[in-house]
């Protein structure tokens, strides 16, 4: 561009010029604060999205083992015995009363024969106590079965289940050297090596002992510099403790005594197994758990050493657990299965019975009173303000009552729930209809707000049209005003339903934080929701809740998009130009 | 100037303006105040039956406001105030026990933006007959929706999409629907603001020359910012400035020899 141009009637003095070193610079800086613009812009939705990343993340990686459950799929012979009943004959009410527990168990040490009758027990309780109500729906809906030998899956325990998820110890097999001679097939035996085949385990529980005793005598130090009157009794304890420890490490005879504060180790040997309790570097003793099938020598090769890394205090499954599910694991029995229990069974104290329908239904009954009670209410709220109500001081008050409401915290509607509803109205506590009755109230300035925003968009144009016309204002407004700020309307409900599908505090003030195992029936029957249901399997202490509330927060969350996504969907769907 | 516009006048073989019938709406004495501003002054007029009145005059002026007052849209403004008496066939509308539904249904209006309902076509126009009972059966209200659509002139156009969308239309046609949903109401005065001020001259022509059918069967008030047009479709003339209606006669005198030098000077440039 030229510079500027003198003479000719209305010269500007001040065009513009871009190739001055000041414009230049300006430019630059102008391109260098947008550029910076767009990198925060960037830099906060990496952040952001990393963040969301690792929240979802870490509840899906949480969650999914909750969908799962592990079963041991076995032959189960149903004696007619077991199912008779007091009149001798087999009916639906002797079907239903019968104890499974000695059939699921026969069952069971049928695949692994001859375990002492304290492992049978502890093979038998690696079941589910509701393992067998399948078996039983199956028998009560086809009677004919007994007699006759199923093949059933039986729910694992939760610390079974557990385990076998998540592997509470590493296991590591080591073929061995030497030939082995076992002296008997079940009971306390002693087994003699050819080779040296143990050293490796003497060093290595002789290790773990030393490493044990230093660590008490480092705490024996740290107290000795404290020091105090109690601190002593505590230190000639662990004196004693250390000494006994070393005394054992650096004993003459190089016999080592496990016990469950070192790792675990077993022989495997001629299809049994054997939990070790005495070491040395080529005889051990030891106690059978899965019996030998001969006590013959064992070529170099065939049998094998068998290490259980953690100790056994660290774990909540025992050796024998850990060995009983291992050996049904190898045979082919156990079968990882997706849980329809979870979505289908109601709520239960055992973690591997327990099922979200009880909340689901909660929830359903509750958002469904909460939609019939706050959308007309909250829609006809909204017209009347916009279009009825004289613009005085009372609906001045009105409107910026409704938009406190909006702002209040959603316990404080609990607590009024409580007082009016349950102990003014005498409601049923913890029924769906009261939790709806709070919900609405919780919601319906958030329906009124939105109704309002999305009657004043329509343009009054239409009204105008429509009264000129002959429409009384009642008619104008409901037949032209209303049905196009139905998107909008829409839009607020669904965003306050999935608000209120949320909401815990004012739930628990109302009492739907009960265990209840039934799935409600109706109304007023006992309930629980989903966001409750959370809270409270949060608290229990069981391993396998952790993993079951992980879950709940996936269905919760699954939910929550679904609503939202309908809510832009239907926005979208609708929208039309003026 | 003024030759011009003589040439546009309609010619004599339109019905020529019966003098001797009595006026279909009268106002005497009509003050209207927004708030404390007056902005209309002592009004008395005459409005004939079966032809076309244009309403001229400079912005804010008052023409709009007193089209309002005759179908009492201007109720919906809540500082608007009128007084003094305006009748239509001799029955006060302004009288407390008169349903303003049921004036504003004999008494149609097409606004300046057209402004269909956005629904179909078919709907646009079905839905005043259908609130006022107009119809027993669909095969009647079919009827009604065709016979508007005709008179309308937009029939021949829509005819196979009454179901789309009235919005869907170009700005002539979307006028001229609202003028055919105007006339399915069956009323007998239509008023209109400013009808073609958001149209192309196409459009325009063709509303003007609806108007001058429609004359025929109702009673048309026109409010125009276009002289041009108010000579062209109009029988009687009423020139407003500053609230006060200045003169009121028949077209060709008002634009050829005005009494009041205020319309001299509108008509021929001079201000507005």
């Amino acid at each position: 561009m030229t510079d500027v141009t003198t003479g000719g009637a209305g010269a500007f003095s001040h065009r513009l010029d871009f190739s001055t070193t000041e414009a230049k610079n300006r430019i630059r800086a102008r391109y260098r604060s947008e550029g910076r613009f767009r990198s925060y812009g960037m830099i906060a939705l990496g952040v952001t999205a990393l963040f969301v990343v690792v929240l979802i993340g870490d509840i899906i990686v949480r969650g999914v083992p909750a969908f799962t459950e592990h079963v041991a799929r076995i032959d189960v012979p149903l004696k007619a015995e077991a199912f008779v009943g007091s009149d001798g004959k087999v009916s639906e009410l002797s079907i239903r009363g019968a104890d499974y527990f000695p059939v699921t168990r026969d069952a069971l040490t049928a695949i692994i024969p001859g375990l002492s009758r304290a492992n049978e027990r502890t093979l038998a309780r690696l079941l589910s106590s509701g393992a067998a109500d399948d078996l039983r729906s199956r028998l009560v809906a086809d009677p004919t079965l007994i007699g006759k030998t199923v093949s059933a899956p039986l729910l694992l325990s939760d610390d079974a289940d557990i385990y076998l998820k998540y592997a509470s110890t590493a296991i590591t097999e080591r073929p061995a050297r030497g030939a082995a001679t076992p002296s008997d097939t079940s009971g306390e035996i002693t087994i003699l090596t050819s080779a040296n085949d143990f050293a490796d385990e003497v060093v290595a529980v002789k290790a773990s002992l030393e490493q044990r005793a230093s660590g008490l005598s480092r705490e024996a130090e740290r107290l000795r510099r404290i020091g105090g009157a109690q601190v002593t009794e505590r230190l000639a304890d662990l004196d004693k403790q250390v000494a006994e420890l070393r005394e054992k490490n650096n004993a003459p005879s190089s016999e080592i005594t496990l016990d469950d504060k070192v790792a675990s180790v077993l022989v495997s040997i001629a299809g049994g197994i054997v939990k070790l309790s005495k070491l040395s570097n080529s005889a051990v003793t030891g106690d059978v758990l899965i019996p030998l099938s001969s006590s013959a020598e064992a070529a170099p090769g065939s049998w094998k050493i068998v290490r259980y890394a953690t100790p056994e205090s660290n774990r909540k499954v025992t050796d024998v657990e850990v060995t009983l599910l291992e050996r049904l694991r190898s045979l082919g029995k156990v079968e990882n299965q997706f849980a329809w229990r979870f979505l289908t069974t109601g709520d239960s104290r055992e973690p591997e019975l327990a099922g979200i329908r009880g909340a689901l239904v909660g929830t359903a009954f509750t958002l469904f009173v909460t939609l019939l009670l706050s959308l007309p209410i909250g829609v006809l709220a909204a017209v009347y303000l916009e279009e009825f109500a004289p613009k005085n001081w009372i609906t001045e008050i009105i409107e910026v009552n409704i938009n406190n409401l909006a702002a209040v915290p959603s316990i404080v509607f609990g607590l009024l729930g409580l007082a009016v509803f349950l102990n003014f109205f005498d409601l049923p506590r913890s029924a769906p209809l009261v939790g709806g009755l709070v919900l609405a109230l919780l919601v319906l300035p958030t329906i009124i707000i939105a109704s309002r925003a999305a009657l004043k968009s329509v343009p009054p144009s239409i009204k105008e049209a429509a009264l000129g016309v002959g429409a009384s204002h009642q008619q104008a407004v409901f037949h032209h005003v209303v049905p196009p700020a139905m998107p909008g309307i829409m839009t607020g409900t669904i965003i306050g339903m999935a608000h209120a599908l949320g909401e815990t505090a004012p739930l628990l003030m109302i009492g739907m934080v009960a265990f209840i195992v039934d799935v409600p029936g109706t109304l007023t029957s006992a309930a629980t929701v989903l966001p409750v249901q959370i809270y409270l399997w949060s608290d229990l202490p069981e391993a396998a809740f952790k993993a079951k509330t992980a879950g709940l927060i996936i269905v919760l969350l699954a939910f929550l998009f679904l609503m939202n996504g309908a809510a832009i969907w239907l926005r979208r769907r609708f929208e039309r130009r003026w | 100037m003024d030759m011009s516009m003589q040439k546009t006048l309609p010619q004599s073989s339109k019905p020529v303006l019966d003098a001797s019938a009595p006026p279909k709406i009268k106002a005497r004495k009509v003050n209207v105040y927004y708030g404390e501003k007056r902005a209309i002054q002592d009004l008395d007029v005459d409005i004939p039956r079966n032809a076309v009145t244009a309403f001229i005059g400079p912005s804010g002026c008052g023409k709009s406001t007193f089209l309002r007052c005759i179908n009492r849209m201007n109720d919906t403004i809540s500082i608007c105030r009128v007084t003094g008496d305006i009748t239509i066939d001799d029955g006060n509308i302004y009288d407390r026990s008169l349903d303003v539904v049921q004036l504003r249904a004999r008494v149609g209006m097409v606004f300046q933006k057209p402004n269909p309902f956005p629904k179909s076509i078919y709907e646009n126009v079905a839905y005043g007959p259908r609130i006022h009972g107009l119809s027993r059966s669909k095969a009647e209200l079919d009827e009604i929706v065709e016979t508007s659509l005709e008179k309308a002139g937009l029939l021949k156009e829509v005819k196979d999409r009454l179901q789309e969308s009235g919005t869907g239309l170009s700005g002539g046609q979307q006028q001229r629907l609202c003028i055919a949903r105007a006339i399915a109401v069956g009323p007998e005065v239509i008023l209109m603001d400013e009808p073609c001020s958001a149209l192309d001259p196409i459009a325009t022509a063709k509303v003007e020359e609806l108007i001058d059918e429609l004359r025929k069967n109702f009673t048309i008030v026109i409010v125009t910012h276009s002289m041009q047009q108010a000579a062209r479709v109009s029988q009687k003339t009423a020139f407003f400035h500053l609230g006060t209606l200045v003169e009121f006669g028949d077209t060709p005198q008002i634009f050829t020899n005005p009494s009041d030098k205020r319309t001299q000077d509108y008509i021929t440039g001079r201000f507005g």
